[in-house]
């Protein structure tokens, strides 16, 4: 009985499915895309129509078209104006400029990033409370579950607040939100994870008299793992919008938060998308990151599926 | 280590317990006045159809349960006091190993839990590994081996901290016949090497033929013992003892135990 039961799985399946999955994403991109410049064109036309009606001019339908796609304030800007709009942002400027999407995203991702620790960290220990306090687990969820009900962009101004009457303003009330987001599903998730090892591994556990300290970093904490880094992608992605809705309120004057706010103030609409699209880019990374770490970790332990 | 030849020493006694587990649709009799005694050195194979208590039973020994009523004592001790103490080593149907620890990790786990420090580990992991036929595979990972080699390496987990009783809930209830035989032979061996008292689960009754110095016929609603069989097979057994008419009969004698136990149902 020498027999090794599976080699370790080759490579080339990978390059092939690595081919197969660009391909739907690219797809999907050109229809979005497609889909935008049509809107683009309707929702602008009107006020193209408009314009030309007072100049008396007389558009060629080729001219109209072009028109509706250059606008400086537009209803929708095309993609090409959003793209122009996020290359100046981010090469156009000097990183210190208050123009800057570099500038505006470092104060929005430094935020996150502490929020998202905070809460991950609050998440894991209430877990693990949850798990091995009765009293905890009886008591702890339904307050997470409510605090998760309360619309965030109504406590968001009243944290800010109290933070800047106490004197604390910039980084720390913002994080507080983001954590405020995030820690809801770590906790979630990491109760699942925590709970995963059955029955037979706890009663191995119990007949090696194992205590509760040991059954927790040698069974529980693994076996948590897999259900951790998937919170984890979505608390991180929570924290992003937590620290944006942060930066909302009060005249915020730097973070990608700010930067939309003041391009609604102002009508520009191409700056809001270009400080959107700057967002949910990196909201993108940092996923793929926690995502880049779940993969090596899971296979470094054997847990990938 | 042939126990014939000392005064039998109980290891394990058991009188009058039962186990009743209350449930909404009224109490359940997993075990009913159980008496059993196991000596040192004994193979003892628990037969019978499901919900007959064989499995509780062995947990009522590992205190994995807890009795309701009865006496159970476990090399002089409760059941509880003899877990505590490490008297025995537990195998689940299930080897349960864990897939991002090596072999050797695997089997290391129990023994960093009762703090044998690194250097002890090592050796015993090397002892026990070489005990289920698996030397050299200590640096290999559980989805490396095939299913037979896992279970033998939950085996060796067992054994690695020296218990004296061996305690296996159909330890290859989910392996193929050929792969068992071969485990049978193994487990035969290893038993003769290390004079351990082994609790055996199984429902097949060539298993516990083959393997048992006593086999226990237990049958359900109560679970109870029906029928305590002594094998005169030699503690000495090629596999093709199976052919003889010894145990073709001590088979057949295990049938008719069965039979008699569910004639009441």
């Amino acid at each position: 009985m020498t027999d090794l039961a599976r080699a370790p799985s080759d490579k080339t399946s990978w390059r092939t499915g690595h081919a197969d999955r660009v391909l739907p994403v690219l797809v999907v991109l050109l229809v979005i895309v497609g889909i935008w410049y049509l809107a683009a064109i309707g929702m602008n036309a009107e006020w193209v129509r408009d314009q030309a009606a007072r100049a008396d001019e007389d558009l060629t339908s080729g001219e109209f078209l072009r028109r509706t796609l250059i606008l400086d304030r537009p209803v929708l800007p095309a993609p090409h104006q959003v793209a122009s709009g996020l290359w100046d942002g981010i090469f156009g400027q000097k990183i210190t400029s208050k123009r800057s999407l570099i500038y505006h995203g470092w104060i929005t991702l430094s935020a996150t990033l502490a929020g998202f620790a905070i809460g991950s960290l609050a998440g894991v220990v209430l877990a693990v409370g949850i798990v091995h306090n009765r009293a905890m687990d009886q008591s702890v969820m339904p307050w997470a579950v409510a605090s998760q009900t309360v619309p965030i962009l109504a406590i968001a101004p009243m944290v800010i607040v109290v933070f800047a009457s106490a004197g604390i303003t910039g980084l720390l009330p913002k994080a507080i939100i983001a954590a405020w987001l995030s820690f809801f599903p770590v906790l979630v998730g990491m109760v699942k994870g925590l709970r995963t090892p059955d029955a037979m591994q706890l009663d191995l556990m119990r007949s090696w008299n194992a205590s509760d300290r040991q059954v927790f970093w040698r069974l529980r904490l693994p076996s948590s793992l897999p259900f951790l880094f998937a919170s984890l992608k979505v608390a991180v992605a929570a924290a992003l919008v937590g620290t944006i809705v942060g930066e909302l309120p009060a005249g915020a004057s730097a973070g990608l938060g700010a930067r939309l706010l003041s391009g609604s103030y102002y009508g520009q609409t191409i700056q809001i998308w270009a400080a959107l699209l700057a967002a949910a880019t990196l909201a993108a990374i940092l996923v793929a990151l926690i995502g880049m770490i779940q993969k090596a970790t899971l296979e470094h332990m054997g847990l990938a599926r | 280590m042939q126990g014939a030849e000392h005064p039998a020493q109980p290891v394990i006694q058991a009188q009058g317990v039962s186990l009743t587990f209350q449930t909404a649709d009224g109490p359940i009799h997993a075990l009913k006045d159980v008496d059993l005694t196991i000596n040192q050195g004994d193979f003892v194979s628990f037969i019978g159809p499901s919900g007959c208590g064989k499995t509780t039973f062995l947990r009522t020994i590992a205190a994995l349960e807890n009795a309701t009523g009865g006496r159970i004592s476990v090399n002089g001790q409760s059941p509880d006091q003899a877990r505590r103490s490490r008297a025995y080593g537990y195998v689940f149907q299930a080897p349960g190993l864990y897939p991002w620890r090596s072999i050797a990790g695997n089997i290391s786990l129990p023994l960093e839990i009762m703090g044998f420090d690194k250097a002890d580990r090592r050796q015993r992991i090397e002892r026990v590994l070489e005990l289920v036929d698996l030397a050299g595979f200590g640096g290999k990972y559980p989805w490396q081996l095939s299913g037979g080699m896992q279970q033998r390496a939950s085996i060796a987990r067992a054994l690695a901290f020296d218990a004296d009783i061996l305690l296996m809930d159909e330890p290859f209830g989910a392996l193929d016949e050929i792969v068992r035989d071969k485990l049978n032979e193994a487990l035969l061996d290893l038993w003769r090497k290390t004079g351990k008292t082994i609790g055996f689960v199984t429902h097949s009754i060539p298993e516990a033929v083959y393997l048992s110095t006593r086999i226990v016929v237990m049958s359900p609603r109560p679970g109870r013992i029906t029928k305590i069989i002594e094998s005169p097979l030699p503690r000495n057994r090629p596999l093709d003892i199976r052919d003889s008419a010894e145990f073709i009969a001590l088979a057949h004698e295990v049938r008719e135990g069965l039979r008699e136990g569910h004639g009441d149902d």
